[in-house]
């Protein structure tokens, strides 16, 4: 596999590209886009975004872990957790791709 | 929150952008994540998260209805692991 990395950077770059504003301009849309869907999620809204995916929060009750080191245990607190269910379309864009067998089975 | 209303929120916020290049904004970062996952790139936001891709071996599967055995082959799926701050945000850290 390619291995490579995209980060905030290259996001920018293609907006740059795609759009022709400028670099800084650009950057700043990156950081609102991701600003604003964190924020959503922060106030307990879900995310969706066609043909992407959608993410939602998720509440988790209070359980016991064990430290796998040591075997002690531990309570693990309530806390909201972050959700990521790809659409069928990002499923089968990187399927298209990726998998030799593409298609042969559903 | 849909793509459409977060469109909208932006284009509030930028009112020097036509709607429609807020819309080729967002589209654009969405397709170059898809794009990077799609040739098994990782995408890295720091603050926000990983999306990754992850390979699943070909199985053999069972219909549950007959028991039948039926071979599926490799896939690879789509991960997004939280990152640090915004799961530290969503739990009340600032």
């Amino acid at each position: 596999m390619a291995g490579k990395t995209v980060t905030r950077a290259d996001l920018s770059e293609a907006v740059y590209q795609e759009v022709g504003l400028s670099r800084n301009e650009s950057a700043d849309l990156v950081e609102s886009i991701l600003k604003e869907i964190s924020d959503a999620l922060i106030r307990g809204e879900g995310v969706k975004v066609s043909s992407f995916g959608s993410f939602s929060v998720r509440q988790k009750g209070r359980r016991i872990g064990r430290n796998p080191k040591t075997g002690e245990e531990v309570p693990i607190l309530p806390r909201r957790v972050l959700v990521f269910r790809a659409s069928h379309v990002l499923k089968n864009r990187i399927n298209d791709t990726l998998t030799d067998t593409a298609g042969a089975a559903s | 929150m849909t793509k459409s209303e977060l469109i909208l929120r932006l284009a509030e916020q930028n009112p020097h952008l036509y709607q429609r290049d807020v819309e080729r904004i967002v589209s654009t970062i969405f397709e170059e994540i898809t794009a990077a996952l799609a040739r098994g790139d990782r995408v890295e936001l720091r603050g926000f998260g990983a999306f990754s891709v992850k390979r699943r071996g070909p199985r053999v599967g069972r219909n549950p209805r007959t028991g039948e055995a039926v071979h599926v082959g490799e896939k690879y799926i789509p991960f997004f692991k939280t990152g640090k701050v915004l799961r530290g945000r969503l739990n009340g850290e600032r």
